[in-house]
């Protein structure tokens, strides 16, 4: 057994995210928050914007169900787990910072991923038909990976503070939203507005996924994937290389 | 004897102030080592550079011949570390917080539940695995801290004040225990300020002050070494003068204390000899003689002092 090699650091990596389900994710208040915060946020814009079909808004409810859950925890863990001792654990053990940002991904792309399909099933029971699942659990897949990385890209700088990084995950968030063409279509966004979207993540997930319910999209879906796919790549190598940097200012 | 640790230049520096400054020392294989000091020497700084939890500034560490910088991975896989303060995931259970140790050294699960029901038995924390480690006091954590380091059986246990602050019970069963896994070859790394630990555990001891090595021998060596002039306290069964003892050849010093006499002497040997003379020829039969060493305490606090603003 080589204990730096790639297959023991992602089983290493396994294990912590085990740790984080059980010890931040498995609880009855997070599960039912991660269910709440979208279907409220969800709510408001349905009864507030009667114009909008449910068949478009749906999709807004996925795509801001994945991004709330998959950056809900990861951003304070490191936070922690550092008030706690805990972070000094396993800093000690033969895990690479790398792994240890790998778990907390896993963790909570878990969690995003199982939340954001019962929004998927609130939709079906609506009424939408999945037209393309293969791209809907390709998108889901990919925008999990990607909202997770950007979770601990906000759990980078160094604090033993969790409100901190909760804090700026929400400064972050809600601007997202409003700008990714959740709730607002992307044909009716100004000019400036489509070049923020451009450089939103969740603007192609939810291109994916109204192209997944109900065959409409703005940008091709290839390009939707392949913008998700960059991104997911960009911020996880950002996530690693950062925490890499900044661990030891958490010791 | 070959290395286990070999610190060398170890520097590690916080904003102005340098904490630990260009030390350097080995730890041999199969020996305790002790390393004491002050608090805010450098003790835990350099204690965390050299398990690889911090980066030193300058200089290297090999710890079981791994660089701990460029191969920190292969080493932790060989060491185990217990902190001062316990870092046991306080939510999980005892039980829980050995499996995710298990995983996390890459040890097979059949083997880490054998290895924990062991150590969880000897700790005496076997009836409370299932139970969240919250509800500890601090001594069961310290237990449970010290069985999570030994799970995958390492060749080198760093500890970091292990029983500051526990029961008797807990610190004997702690120290019971080190002593037998040094017997059976694991080289110990102790960080400590109680002397008495360090003097009845250690092989040798290293003594760090303002972030530099001032000392490293064994503990006897060390006390012997900040007193030339050696102290003997001797008392008769009759009176006898002082002005008598103070002419006893070698003898540069004559104290009265009480009912004894304390001689100051650069050769005890030959002043024992001489009192055992004196005592013959005046018909004084010597009631006790102690030669008062000075103990790890006085070695500690002499060599800490010496060169303090």
């Amino acid at each position: 057994m080589n204990p730096a090699g790639l297959p023991e650091q992602l089983r290493r990596a396994w294990a912590i995210a085990k740790k984080d389900i059980r010890l931040y994710y498995a609880k009855n208040s997070v599960l039912v928050f991660g269910i709440l915060m979208p279907v409220f946020l969800f709510l408001a814009f349905f009864t507030g914007s009667r114009q909008l079909p449910l068949a478009f808004l749906i999709p807004g409810l996925v795509g801001t169900a994945l991004l709330f859950t998959a950056t809900a925890i990861s951003p304070a863990i490191f936070s922690w787990e550092g008030r706690h001792g805990t972070l000094e654990r396993l800093a000690s053990c033969p895990v690479t910072t790398e792994a240890i940002v790998l778990g907390d991904m896993i963790a909570s792309i878990l969690y995003g991923i199982g939340i954001t399909l019962i929004t998927v099933f609130i939709g079906l029971a609506l009424g939408l038909s999945l037209l393309h699942g293969i791209t809907m659990i390709v998108s889901i897949l990919l925008a999990a990976c990607c909202f997770s990385a950007i979770g601990m890209l906000l759990a980078v700088p160094p604090t033993s503070e969790p409100s901190t990084p909760m804090m700026l995950s929400l400064l972050i968030k809600f601007p997202l939203i409003f700008i990714s063409g959740i709730f607002i279509p992307l044909e009716q966004m100004p000019g400036w507005g489509l070049v923020l979207a451009v450089f939103s993540p969740l603007t192609y997930f939810t291109d994916l996924v109204r192209y997944s319910f109900i065959e409409t999209h703005y940008f091709p879906v290839l390009i939707d994937i392949s913008a998700l796919a960059l991104f997911t790549l960009v911020f996880t190598a950002g996530t690693m290389y950062l925490h890499k940097r900044t661990m030891p200012k958490r010791l | 004897m070959t290395a286990v640790i070999h610190a060398s230049d170890l520097t590690k520096v916080f904003g102005k102030s340098t904490a630990v400054d260009h030390i350097s020392f080995d730890v041999r294989q199969g020996e305790i080592f002790g390393f004491l000091g002050p608090n805010g020497a450098g003790k835990t700084t350099t204690t965390r550079m050299l398990t690889g939890v911090i980066p030193p500034d300058d200089g290297s560490a090999t710890v079981l011949g791994y660089d701990i910088r460029s191969e920190p991975v292969q080493a932790k896989q060989r060491f185990g570390v217990v902190p001062e303060t316990s870092n046991a995931y306080t939510d999980l259970t005892a039980w829980q917080n050995l499996m995710l140790m298990g995983e996390l050294y890459g040890v097979a699960r059949a083997q880490a539940a054998r290895r924990s029901s062991e150590l969880l038995t000897v700790l005496g924390l076997i009836d409370r695995r299932d139970q969240k480690v919250q509800a500890y006091s601090k001594g069961m954590k310290q237990r449970l801290i010290l069985a999570m380091a030994l799970l995958h059986e390492p060749k080198l246990l760093f500890l970091d004040e292990p029983t500051s602050g526990l029961d008797v019970q807990s610190t004997q069963m702690i120290l019971a225990m080190l002593r037998d896994m040094n017997r059976d070859g694991t080289t110990i790394f102790l960080t400590t300020h109680n002397m008495e630990d360090a003097n009845r555990l250690c092989h040798r001891v290293g003594i760090i002050r303002n972030g530099r090595m001032v000392a490293i021998d064994a503990p006897e060596k060390l006390k012997t070494a900040i007193d030339r002039v050696h102290t003997i306290e001797v008392s008769f069964d009759r009176e006898v003068a002082g002005d008598a003892l103070a002419a006893l050849p070698g003898v540069t010093g004559v104290k009265r204390i009480g009912d004894k006499w304390q001689l100051t002497a650069e050769k005890q040997d030959a002043v024992i000899l001489s009192l055992a003379a004196f005592s013959q020829q005046n018909h004084a039969a010597i009631v006790t003689l102690n030669t008062l060493a000075p103990s790890l305490d006085d070695a500690f606090l002499r060599l800490t002092r010496e060169g303090s603003p």
